[in-house]
Parts: C-alpha cells; structure tokens; sequence
C-alpha cells in the first residue's frame, strides 16, 4: 500500500524534494531547468525514489509549489492578455493609486501593467456599490471586440467591472459571451479571482491571473502527463500563498493563489516546528543569498494577509510592484542575504544591499571574480563560519580576496581596518533586518515579547542570535533539515481554501440572516474545493469577519463561531471587537460604531496533533571539534570561540557561547551570553543568559 | 591598536544608532495610518512623524509621508517649546495645535508634541502631523476670508494632561466639527503615534546605555550637515531667477524666485512675488519654506534624510506682504494651491544650474474635488424634489507630473505632494456619489524628446442625478505647466459641467440636478525638442490612443497609423532629424 509523502518545491536556482515515509525522511535538491520546470521535477523524483529505494506506485500523495507564476509576472513571459473592465476606467491598472513609492527620487519608475492600454477594452456598463444596475451591459459592444482579440492573437482575457464583487451578472455575461466566439480561451472573472471592494487591486490580480493562466495550465498538464508516465498514480496538490493546498483543477483556474507558494512552504515548516516544541508564538526567520524573509506565527498560525506585492521594481520598495489580493501567509522581505553587497553612501555610513551579487560571480570570497563585499565576505572576515565546512566543504573561500573587497570599498573610506568594516557590514546587516522585523511587528499590531526565533535558510542560523538580542528575543530555535524547509512545510500544510467576500455593514445595523446566507454560500464553495482533496479526512472551518470602527482604515480580524449566527451572537461579536481592538491599540475609541468590511471562511483538513517533543535524555557536555579566532560584533574583541560539529551533538548535548556549530548548510552562531542545547528532536535550542 | 579600535566601534555603533532612530520614527508613523480615523490619514497617507531634541532640533522624519510637513512641523516644535518649556512637561503630556502659523499652514493640520521621559528625566520630543478631514468652518476649500471662518482654532494646548485627557478642550472640537467621531479619533491616534515611539526610544536608550540624545544628535547633524553642504559645494555658485504664474483666485498670483548658490548653503528670495489674495490661497512662511527646501533638495541632496542640520543649509526670505508669507488672520485654508508650485519654482532656478538633474513643470497642485451634498447644499426635501442624504468628502487626485531628463512624467501621480489616492468603489461606498468616468486624458502630456505626464479626466455625478457642490480648488487652467528646453507645455486643465458649461476653477459651486462635474486634470510639460523623440515611443501611446495620429505628425514629426506602425519614409520626409 502506497504510503509516502513527496514534496517538490521549485525555486529560482534549485528544486528542492522532501520525502517522508515510514517516519523516515528523504531529501534531495536538484538544479531548476527554468524552460520546462517539469524536467528538473521528473529528475529530482527519480534522484530522491532511488535514494529511499522506493518505487512511484509507493507515493501516496504529491504536494507541489513552484516559483513559475511569479517568474512569469517579473520576467513578463506571461499570456497576451486583454482586460474587458467599465467604461471609463480603462486605465485603473495604470493609474493605480496615484502615488510615488519614494518622495524624494525624481527618477522612479513605475511598474508597467500586465496589459497595455490598446488591449485595455471599455464597455458600456455600470453598477452602483449595491449592485443594483446603472447602466445595462451593452452585450454589442461586447462582440464587437470579438475580431480585435482574434487579430491581436489574445491568449486570456481578464473581465473587471466596478462594484462586480458585489453583482457579478455583467461579468459572467461577458463570459458567456466569449464562450461563443472565443472557445479555448480562458476567461478570468474579477468576481471569482478576487470578489474584493477596491478596483485597483481586484483588477490587477484579476489581470495576473489571465496573464499566468495558460502557462501555469500547460505546465501542470504536461507535469501530470509526465508523473503518470512514470507511474506515480498518486493525488498531486499544489500548494497555496495562503498555506493551504489545493487541487491540480483550481489551481488551473485560480493560479495566481500560487504565486508565493514556497516561501508560504517556509513558514508553514516554521509553524510546524513550534508545534512541535510547543511554542506558540514564534518569529520565522529565513535568511538566504539575497533576501531575509521573516514571519509571525501566532497559535501556532503563521499571520495571514490578502494582499501582497508581486514583481517590485524598486528594490523591495512597498509600492513599487503589483498589487495581488489574495490569501497569503504575511511576510516581510528585506533585500539581506548572504549576497547583499555592502558600500558606504554619502554620509560615510555603511549601507548593505539590497544590491546582490547572487550566486555568480557571488560575494568575493567565492574566488569567481566578486570584486564587491558581500555579507559573506564580512561573516568569514569575523571568523565566523568554518571555512573547511562551507557548502559541506565543497567550496574553499578566499579570505584574501574578502579582505581586500573589504577593505576597499568600505574600510579605506572610513579609515577602518578590513576587519572593522566587516564587523559594522554585519551590524549594519543585522541592524536593518531587526528594523524590518520591529516595523512589521506594530503594522501588525504584535509584540516580540515572550516569542520565540525560528532560524533557518542558509543565512538565517548565523545571524540568529543578534537579530533576535536586537528585537528583544531571548531563545532562538534551529531546527534540522533548514535547507529544504519550504518543501517539508509542504508536507506539513492541511488541504484547505480560503474565499473572501466583502459585505459592507454597520454593526448598528447588523443584519444577521443576510450574513448568514453569504457565509454559508462561502462554506460551501470552500468546502467543494476542499472535498476534491481531502479524501474524507475530518475539516474543520474558521469564519473571520474583519471590523473596524466608522470611518477608520484598517480592518482587524475578529473570529465567529463557525454556525448560524442568531441575535444573541451580535453583542459578543462587537464585545470580541472591542478586545481586539484594545490589544492592539491598548484603548478603545469611547462611543463609536463598528462596521463590518468582508469576511473569509477557511475550510481545511485538521493538521496533525500535536505530540509532546521526545525528551532529550540529560545535559551531557559537547566537546569542541577546535577553537577558532572570532570577532565579536559587540564589543568588537577578538577571541577564541569553540567549533562545534553539529552532527556530531546529540539530543541532551549542552554547550556555553561563545561557539559556531557548524554543518554543511549553514552555521549556528552562539553569542556570548547565549548558550546551547540540543533538544529530543535534534533541534538547536539556544536560550540567552540574564543580560 | 586598542585605542584606535575602540574608537572605530564606537563610530559604527552610533551609524546603527543613527538607523535605529529613523526605524523609531518610521514605528511612530505606521502607528499612526493604522489608528487614525480620517481617510486623509489613513488612505492618503498626508502626515509626518519625527523625533526631536530638548531644544526642538529634529534629529530623524520617518520616510513616511508627505513633503507639505517636511519642516514645517520641524519649526513647530519650537513654538511649542516657547509656550510650554521642556522643563514644566510631564510623563503622560500631549500637546496639540492646529493654529496655521505655529503649526503647518492650515487649520486642518493638527500637530502634537509629546515628551519621552527615561527614569524620570525628560529625554526627547516626538510630534506628529496629521491632515484631518473637518475642522468646522466652512469646509475645505477657498472661500473664507479669514482664518476664522476656515474652523476652530486651537491654540497650543494639553490634549491630554499626565494621561488624562482634556474634556474641555474634547468637548470643544466635538461639537466644532461636522464629523466629530472622526476628529477625536484623529487625535487619540496622533497621541497613540507618539507613545509608540517615545516606548521605543526609550528601549534603544536602555539597549545602547545612553543618557542623552545629545552626543547621537551632534553625530547625526556633523554628518548631515557635511554631506549636504558637499552636495552644494558641487554647484556652480551665482544667482539664478525664475518664475512661475497660477490662476489665482480673484486674479493670476506670481511667484518669483531669486535663488543664490553660496559655497555652503542655498538661499531663496521671494522678492517680486505676488501680494495677498482675499481669499484662502494664501500661503504662511513656514509652508512655503517646506516646499521650497523639498523642491531643492530633491534635486541636490535627495539622498540625504532629513533632520535639523540637512535642511538648515536651505534658506528662505519671504517679503511681507506677498502670498508667500501670509499674515494671521488672512485665510489659508488651501495655502497647497499656491505652494505646491514651489518645488517647479526651485526647479526653474535649478535648471540653470544642472539641467539634467531637474523635471519639467508638472500639474503640481493637487485636483481634490472636496464635494458636499445634502441638507448643506440643497436644503429640505419638500414635495417632489428629493434631496440626497448628507455627505462631506475630498478624494486625492492628481494630474500628470513634469516630464524627466531621461523618462517620461508620470501620468495621473501626485508630485510634489505625496499622498494617495482612495478607490473609487471605496468612495461610492461612504458618498452617494457615481464616478462616470476617471481615465487617463488623451493629448494632454506636453510634447518633448520625453512626454509629460498625461493628465486624467474625471466625470462625477451623484446616485438619482441630484444636485451636489464642489467647493473647487483647481489651478493650472489658464496657466499651463511649462516644458523646459524646446519640450511643450502640457495640457491646461479644466473645470465644467458635463454639458459644456465652465466653473470657475475656484470657490463653492452646486451642480444642478441632471448635471454632473466634468474635471480636466492638467498634463506635464515635456521636456527637449518633440522631433527628437524614439518614433517607437510616439508610435506607442498612439496605438494606446493617448496621442492623436494627428498631433504625432504635427508636434512630434511621426507619421504613424492609428494602430501604431511608423511609416518610415513619411516620417523621413518631414525632416525629424534636423533638430537633434
């Protein structure tokens, strides 16, 4: 009986394959072939079948993410794809909300919309925010377009109309319409890809969407074609921005939901882990070789959103890309990683990134021709990696060229020795990531108190422990298996869908059956998607609706029961509001109405219970590999660190900072004052002393 | 060694302090867009936060908001010092004032100022601004003919007194204002704003054992002030003049500038400007003064935050008696009209001085049409006339900006304010209004090796066709934005009804029942000779239908079919290539 998890992740530069079976666990990573992504899956699955010595008929079920939809969106591969939208606002896309992403550069630039203005088609048609008609769809001028769409060859077409999330007749109309003339070409309705208040951003996720489409639908077929071939009979999921899973045909339909699938993975392995170790609140943090991305998990949830920028041009800058409105895990992106160069600007301060060097020529100490100083070069110029252990060992560092990158383009224009500007490069680095997270913290309204670090990724480990001393973080979690998180958290995630639907109401006015009916009407779409995968296991359902009071931007999330509402729920609705609220603003506004923006019902399967971490026997001291020459970031000294190898601890093993516990991934990095266990699980436990 | 070392550290210690305090005030900004109440706040993004010393020097502004603020809330804070010395401030204070010339130019700016207090002792100043959307009054627009007709006035107060709050001043602006809800939110947010970053700095404080903010302040001026004044340092001194004209409002305003470039600062003289208007275009000094410092220093020193030290080298003399320098009681309520044109004042004087670093004119003065309905406009509902229910609203919106040196304007982008704008659909959801049409307007980028910005159209009617009034603030009709070095101006904007009749682009005006408000909102100019342009750029936005085939051949020397292909010998024969 086939009984196998395999989880495929691709990503720009790898895929990653993680495979669980008979409690053990595979993994492989394979190179990325970018033009027919599906022939870097069928090898990864060949290397890592082989590797467990198991056959395809054994897999019980394969759970995907890929990097393919957003790849599409920046490199502008996607569809030629048109957009039928109101008379009138034909350039809602272009004009999007009117606002420079930075005040004080003259020369930025916009992100070009997915569809250019000639194939950008008003017709006469209008709603009013009620839904009720203003002007009738003018279904001529419909089918007038008809011969344009063929002339220009378009490949998708995106309908968005005002107000459709509230009345979405004219949209379908048009698609049946279409249907008629235009067979086989796929129709995105805004009413469906994202049934939102907010035209700008419904229509440009609504243009993704159309865009993306065929791309995503002949490579999903081609890749099922290709896994059958083989012989894998098993279900194929694809997994969600928003964390859930979803079916092969969904996907088909909605692929934009796809978009930040693996690092959605990420997090979901990080809210995994804290389970596990029965950590509720946790802070995921994964650095890699030019971004950090970082992620609050509350209740064992990572935080949620349903927007999210794709394809930025000005370098990570908010604002200054696509605006998508979907479900997706929330995180924060800060262009710092392993690669990030550093340089000193106008003022004589050390700025690093988000300029990378990438993987090729890389930072200098790859010896492939870096000239400019990268994160890297500065972590070897401290002394803290190993550099025998660098990639497992497969790649010798030049510390002479770090050096003298270093030296030139940071220390010799601050007077500093190369070893200084290395350390203020990590300060400055660490610096600027803790900033990040601080910002992302009140934006979400959440503290750091009491959490816990969750450090993974290839940079994520040795940066760890001063991030967290920065935002106020006293235990840091490394957990195993770091390099291919994001396709272990597929393993991890529930099969679920999550629709969101905007229903404008007063909470003075509340009108319970009518909330009824749309919340029932959502159960029921989510659960048809989710009953395609969850194969009868047990689901369970979370109703949000998000409030705010009168007049006021920004919406909380606050939880209903998952039932019928009945007028005894309401004042505990609003007396649930009043909570949130003062959590997060520490005190209510006296005498305000409260209204009621959307609501999102999220039907998944139960995730696996959570089991009591085996308990690692006693506090048996590790014993140093070696000693090595490590420059403090703090106090700037320079002294003699312990090496540890990590595979060479076991479960109860305890050591003092300071010590670098090397692997072939990545180093763990305990500071001074911080010291190390290894818990049941094999996970680094790193805990700060009193200060 | 050691020495040397320690003395290295030391300096990279106070860079990560330097950044820390700009990541403080940025806390102290998103605090405010999540809490506040008004859609100018919080959709708009039309406010500013900074931390300050004991002696109102600001030390860091978060990134966050708009330039309108940038140093007039600066000098705010030492208005309010004067009043409230910060030796008499306690834990739990906040200080608040709307007042147009001890805060940032009109009523409805409210600033705060709060102390951060570490063991006791008072360490800092945070203050905030905020743009409210009622004060009372007249509402927002032009008419008053003092400043006491444009809402209450609040002079420099405690809104809150050791954290408890001031009911009587509560209870004043409660039942000043038409939207009270909102206006006391705004200020609870603004409160809430700067504790969240006086708890932070307090935090950093502990974390890098630090007594004073004072030896991180001299840190941050030395280094702002050297790098700006190196900036300046690279322009070639003299004196460059330059002048810009608007519509005005009862007739066209003036504004000249004489600006000298000195080895280690940049000075402005307004002299020749026009005089006062009646009218609420009038701008106060310290309004004017933030404009004209952005306008010059996103020209030459972009990069540099701003602070005390990097603004100072930036300076101003504004006559009296010109509109640059409003007296109280003159009335300012859109002292923005005539001061967001400031930014292409300095560029003007600028472009003699580095021609590649500046824009062309943009259409600069924001087109919010503030729009009322209701009781207000149309009174009583009585027999068969139906009346629309009450509604007050301003929505954000903006021309095209002034083409750039090597790209084109942006089209339909608010420059130099930097707000947004709010969804239509949002919009239509808190006013019974109809947006018929918000598009981009076609022809009305001017012509130039790079295209202005494109302006946008906007048609507004209300739900049943009843009447409503725009209380207008629109400039640029009469005055186009310039183009600079051969480019062509962009297009002029224009206020009517949807039939064809004109209104005045200043001043409260009904749109009668079945009408609906036509707004044309202004291009950017464009920038070197049209002919010079890529026939590929010019063959797109005629395929886009944003540049008629007709104006392709005749300002731009393209020939080109509707749908955008070049015809290649025509475009030859009329002899494009000669001017470049």
């Amino acid at each position: 009986m086939a009984s196998a998890r395999l989880a495929v992740d691709i990503g720009g530069t790898f895929t990653d394959l993680a495979l669980e079976h008979g409690g053990t666990r595979t993994t492989a990573k394979v190179l990325t072939t970018p033009h027919a992504p599906e022939q870097g899956v069928m090898d990864g699955v060949r290397t890592i079948l082989k590797t467990a010595g198991l056959q395809p008929a054994d897999i019980a079920i394969l759970i995907h993410g890929t990097t393919l939809a957003t790849n599409a969106v920046i490199e502008r591969k996607g569809a030629k794809t048109a957009l039928i939208t109101t008379e009138g606002f034909r350039d809602v896309l272009a004009l999007g909300n009117e606002s420079r992403y930075d005040q004080y550069d003259l020369n930025i630039v916009l992100p070009e919309p997915l569809v250019p203005r000639a194939l950008r088609l008003p017709v006469p048609e209008r709603l009013d925010n009620e839904g009720r008609v203003l002007l009738p769809l003018d279904e001529k001028a419909v089918r007038a377009l008809v011969p344009l769409l063929k002339r220009e060859g378009v490949e998708s077409v995106a309908v968005g109309f005002l107000h459709a999330f509230v009345n979405a007749v004219h949209e379908r109309r048009v698609r049946e319409i279409l249907a008629g003339e235009l067979p086989g070409v796929p129709v995105s309705l805004s009413s469906e890809v994202s049934p939102e208040m907010r035209e700008w951003e419904r229509l440009s996720t609504t243009a993704a969407n159309a865009y993306v489409q065929p791309l995503m639908a002949r490579y999903l077929t081609r890749l099922e074609g290709e896994l059958r071939a083989l012989g894998l009979g098993a279900p194929i999921f694809l997994m969600l921005s928003g964390g859930g899973l979803t079916t092969i045909e969904t996907a088909c339909r909605f692929p934009i939901r796809l978009v930040e699938s693996g690092p959605a993975g990420g997090a979901i392995f990080s809210a995994h882990v804290a389970r596990q170790c029965g950590l509720a609140n946790v802070l995921s943090f994964d650095m890699g070789g030019t971004t950090a991305k970082i992620c609050l998990i509350d209740d064992y949830h990572p935080q949620t959103a349903r927007t999210f920028e794709v394809a930025r041009v000005g370098r990570f800058r908010k604002g200054s890309g696509l605006p998508l409105r979907i479900p997706v895990i929330e995180m924060v992106e800060i262009g710092a990683g392993g690669g990030s160069i550093a340089h000193v600007d106008s003022m004589g301060r050390i700025a690093v990134g988000p300029e990378s060097a990438g993987a090729d020529p890389g930072p200098a100490c790859y010896g492939r021709g870096g000239a400019y100083p990268a994160v890297t070069d500065a972590n070897l110029m401290l002394g803290r990696y190993d550099p025998a252990r660098f990639a497992g060992g497969s790649m010798k560092l030049d510390a002479a060229a770090a050096r003298t990158a270093l030296a030139e383009h940071v220390g010799g224009k601050l007077g500093l020795a190369a070893e200084m500007a290395a350390l203020g490069v990590i300060e400055m680095v660490d610096e600027n990531m803790a900033n990040a997270a601080r910002v992302h913290a009140i934006e979400s309204g959440k503290t750091y108190e009491g959490r816990t670090l969750i450090a993974f990724g290839g940079g994520g480990p040795v940066h760890a422990f001063r991030v967290a001393e920065k935002v106020g973080i006293d235990r840091v979690l490394v957990p195993s298996g770091a390099g291919v998180g994001s396709a272990i958290g597929f393993l991890r995630a529930p099969v679920g869908y999550e629709v969101v639907r905007s229903l404008y109401q007063r909470f003075s006015t509340f009108d319970v059956e009518s909330v009824n009916a749309l919340l029932t009407d959502m159960e029921r779409e989510a659960a048809q998607v989710v009953a395609q995968g969850s194969f009868g296991a047990p689901t369970q359902q979370t109703r949000i609706a998000f409030m705010r009071y009168v007049g006021q931007g920004h919406e909380i999330p606050v939880p209903l029961p998952a039932r019928r509402l009945t007028h005894e729920d309401v004042a505990a609705i609003r007396a649930a509001y009043d909570t949130e609220y003062s959590r997060f603003y520490d005190r209510p506004v006296p005498g305000s109405d409260v209204e009621i923006m959307s609501y999102a019902v999220v039907v998944a399967t139960v995730p696996d219970g959570m089991a009591d971490p085996p308990v690692a026997a006693g506090g048996s001291s590790a014993t140093p590999v070696r000693m090595q020459k490590v420059r403090d970031t703090i106090s700037g000294d320079v002294s003699d660190w312990a090496i540890y190898d990590r595979a060479g601890l076991s479960p109860g093993a305890k050591l003092a900072g300071p010590a670098v516990i090397a692997e072939d991934e990545t180093s763990t990095l305990v500071g001074p004052g911080w010291s190390a266990s290894v818990n049941g699980l094999g996970y680094l436990e790193l805990v700060r002393e009193a200060a | 060694m050691m020495t040397k070392e320690s003395g290295a550290l030391a300096g990279i210690q106070r860079q990560i302090m330097w950044n820390r305090l700009i990541a403080v005030v940025e806390e102290q900004a998103q605090t405010m867009i999540r809490t506040a109440f008004s859609t100018t706040v919080r959709e708009a993004g039309d406010l500013s936060a900074g931390i300050f010393d004991l002696q109102g020097r600001m030390l860091a502004q978060a990134v966050t908001g708009t330039p309108g603020h940038v140093n007039s809330m600066m000098e705010s804070v030492g208005h309010f010092l004067k009043k409230f010395p910060a030796e008499t401030m306690q834990p739990g204070d906040h200080y608040i004032t709307n007042d147009p010339w001890l805060g940032t130019g009109h009523l409805h700016d409210l600033t705060v100022v709060t102390p951060a207090f570490r063991n006791g002792r008072i360490v800092g100043l945070f203050a905030n601004t905020a743009h409210v959307i009622d004060v009372g009054g007249l509402g927002m627009g032009p008419e008053g003919r003092s400043v006491f007709e444009e809402g209450i006035y609040i002079p420099i107060v405690k809104c809150f007194d050791r954290g408890v709050p001031n009911e009587t001043f509560f209870d004043f602006i409660r039942w000043g204002s038409r939207l009270p809800v909102e206006l006391e939110g705004d200020v609870y947010s603004l409160c809430a704003c700067n504790d969240a970053g006086a708890k932070r700095l307090v935090q950093m404080m502990d974390e890098f054992a630090m007594d004073s903010l004072d030896p991180l302040a001299a840190f941050i001026f030395d280094s702002s002030l050297r790098a700006t004044v190196a900036e300046i340092a690279k322009l070639k001194p003299g004196t460059y003049a330059a002048e810009i004209s608007s519509d005005g409002y009862e007739e066209p305003v003036t504004l000249k500038a004489a600006m000298t470039i000195l080895d280690d600062a940049i000075e402005v003289d307004f002299a020749g400007t026009s005089g006062l208007s009646q009218r609420g275009i009038n701008v106060p000094a310290a309004y004017c003064r933030a404009y004209s410092c952005f306008g010059i220093k996103v020209v030459v020193a972009p990069e540099i935050p701003n602070n005390w030290a990097s603004l100072a080298p930036f300076r101003m003399k504004i006559p009296e008696g010109c509109i640059l320098n409003a007296p109280r009681p003159y009335p300012v309520s859109v002292r923005h009209v005539t001061g967001q044109l400031l930014p292409d004042l300095m560029m003007g004087c600028l472009h003699q001085v580095v021609p590649d670093r500046v824009t062309a004119e943009g259409s600069s003065c924001l087109w919010n049409p503030p729009l009322r309905g209701g009781s207000a406009v149309s009174g009583q509902a009585r027999g068969n006339k139906a009346v629309l229910p009450d509604f007050e609203i301003v929505t954000f919106n903006s021309g095209g900006t002034g083409a750039r040196p090597t790209l084109d304007g942006l089209d339909g982008t608010a420059f130099p304010s930097g707000v947004r704008t709010m969804p239509v659909e949002a919009t239509e959801n808190v006013a019974p209004v109809i947006f018929w049409k918000k598009e981009l307007r076609p022809d009305s980028g001017g012509a130039g090796r790079t295209r202005g910005g494109f302006g946008q159209i906007m048609e507004i009617g209300t739900k049943g066709e009843l009447e409503f009034a725009v209380n207008a603030i629109f400039d640029r009709v009469a005055h186009a934005p310039k183009g600079r070095d051969g480019g062509l101006d962009g297009g002029n904007g224009g206020v009517q009804l949807a039939s064809g009749n004109k209104l005045r682009t200043k001043g409260f005006q009904v749109i009668p029942d079945g009408e609906r408000l036509l707004l044309l909102l202004p291009g950017g100019g464009g920038m070197g000779d049209p002919a010079a342009r890529d026939p590929a750029k010019v063959a797109r936005d005629v395929r886009d239908g944003l540049v008629s085939v007709e104006n392709a051949r005749a300002l731009y020397k393209v020939v080109v079919s509707a749908d955008g292909v070049v015809d290649v010998a025509a475009t030859a024969a009329l002899g494009r290539d000669r001017n470049r």
